[in-house]
């Protein structure tokens, strides 16, 4: 699905992405996880197109990505902070994505899941950061696109929507779609991702399940896995 | 591109701003035309407040909507367009707006007050065209201002700076090199510093074209005859197509190699 090779990104003397390589295989949710300002979003913007790297190259669906827009018809993106152009109205919003997608979209089903019938006329700037939150999970997900990449989709969840996020996300699961995830929030990782990837210091540090990750720190949690890979490596 | 450019065109004629900017040119073309009673004085009026203010509004219109679009800008380039399409479409969304409320603003007042059976179309409509490019030349300098500032505060005193520099500054330096070499021929020096200031060479288009020129001397004969030529105006128009593509041409460059 994704070949990056040698990826390296700078800006300027600090170095977050050093050669980095990695394969994220068809189907299955990735979860990309590591300590703050380990390159997470910047890898995943360098797979959108929207940081240049410096060095190495990416291809989504075998596809190189330099100079090429066309490719990001089959990526969803959920961006980290819910920002949206705040003079339009949700429904003016949500039309304009469809409008410059062209694509067939299911917002209804979406609309109706979240309970955001009574926002459609608000403008979204008086909208509460949960709401946005909701509204930049519908913009993502109606669409039917293979590949979804979601950056830090709980914010300001409520524990009913959380439960609706994570059967939307089971759901592409299920109809063979690549997922990819970061997140802070371990319990959740734990309950949706088949792969974690963790990510330290610009390079993959670990990618394998969360039962391989558990074996290899000898812990029995996740959340504490991941606390001691970072703190405690092991090299083999 | 033009679907942004529809989306940036539309979120902008619904903002307060653009209907401040054309009621007030709607206001000063009235007020003028009654005080004046005569379209020709109007005209000239009319430019010395275009040519400061034009470049001005242009200037910091463009770059608070750089700035504050950021939000709509990011959502675009994580969806299938093409960047130069997202940088050009909201550029022409901007500028087209602006020269929008330009034009009617200026226009209806004229029109209404009876332009079409007076002799100074042509003086009133290449008023118009010089405040339309200067609409697109100092809009797209501050896109270019803002793309390669992130720091707004930084981008807003460039911006500033860039108006002040093109509308008052440059004029007193090159006032002052004609005091300080006036022993020399200066024709040819005055010519061209007269053309890399898309505000002085609008001027002085618009004041040539208006047959006040016997009140320059000796420089207004010279530029006259330079100005005054299709040759003139044709070079004139030249210079001012080139202030508005090469800093479009940087745009797109710019943007094409800018993390977001």
């Amino acid at each position: 699905m994704i070949q990056i090779e040698g990826l390296q990104k700078k800006f300027g003397k600090n170095e977050v992405l050093s050669g980095l390589n990695l394969t994220i295989e068809k189907g299955g949710v990735f979860a990309i996880l590591g300590p703050n300002g380990s390159g997470k979003t910047t890898l995943i913007k360098s797979i959108l197109g929207m940081v240049v790297p410096d060095k190495g190259s990416i291809s989504v669906m075998g596809e190189p990505i330099k100079k090429n827009w066309k490719y990001r018809k089959e990526i969803d993106y959920l961006p980290q902070i819910a920002n949206f152009p705040g003079n339009l109205k949700v429904y003016e919003l949500i039309r304009m994505i469809k409008d410059l997608r062209q694509s067939p979209s299911d917002e209804e089903r979406l609309i109706e899941l979240f309970k955001l019938e009574p926002f459609l006329d608000k403008k979204l700037s008086t909208l509460s950061g949960g709401t946005k939150q909701k509204v930049n999970i519908v913009l993502a997900f109606m669409f039917d696109s293979p590949l979804l990449i979601l950056d830090e989709p709980t914010t300001g969840l409520d524990p009913a929507s959380l439960i609706h996020l994570k059967n939307l996300i089971r759901e592409q699961r299920d109809l063979k779609k690549t997922v990819l995830i970061t997140s802070h929030i371990m319990q959740f990782v734990a309950e949706i991702s088949d792969v974690i990837v963790y990510l330290l210091e610009g390079n993959i540090y670990f990618k394998g399940s969360i039962g391989e990750l558990k074996t290899k720190t000898g812990q029995t949690d996740l959340e504490h896995a991941i606390a001691a890979i970072a703190t405690a490596p092991t090299h083999a | 591109m033009l679907k942004i450019l529809k989306y940036s065109f539309y979120d902008l004629i619904r903002s307060r701003w653009s209907y401040v900017y054309f009621l007030f040119y709607l206001l000063l073309g009235f007020v003028l035309l009654f005080l004046n009673n005569d379209v020709s004085k109007a005209i000239i009026t009319l430019m010395n407040v275009i040519i400061i203010l034009v470049p001005l509004i242009s200037t910091i219109f463009g770059i608070m909507y750089f700035y504050n679009s950021k939000e709509f800008t990011e959502l675009l380039l994580a969806q299938p367009i093409k960047r130069s399409s997202i940088f050009l479409g909201q550029y022409l969304g901007v500028a087209g707006s602006l020269t929008l409320s330009l034009v009617l603003g200026l226009g209806i007042p004229f029109v209404l007050y009876g332009l079409f059976k007076s002799d100074a179309i042509f003086d009133f409509s290449l008023l118009l065209v010089t405040g339309a490019f200067l609409t697109l030349i100092f809009t797209v300098l501050a896109f270019n201002i803002a793309l390669s500032n992130e720091n707004k505060i930084k981008g807003f005193g460039y911006a500033v700076l860039l108006w002040l520099f093109m509308a008052v500054i440059y004029d007193g330096l090159f006032l002052m090199s004609l005091i300080i070499f006036k022993e020399y021929p200066l024709d040819a020096f005055s010519l061209s510093a007269t053309m890399f200031n898309p505000i002085d060479l609008s001027r002085t288009l618009i004041l040539l074209k208006l047959d006040i020129s016997a009140l320059l001397g000796y420089t207004g004969a010279v530029f006259k005859k330079f100005f005054g030529t299709d040759q003139g105006l044709f070079v004139s128009m030249l210079m001012l197509i080139l202030w508005t593509v090469l800093p479009i041409w940087r745009l797109v460059y710019v943007s094409k190699k800018k993390d977001f």
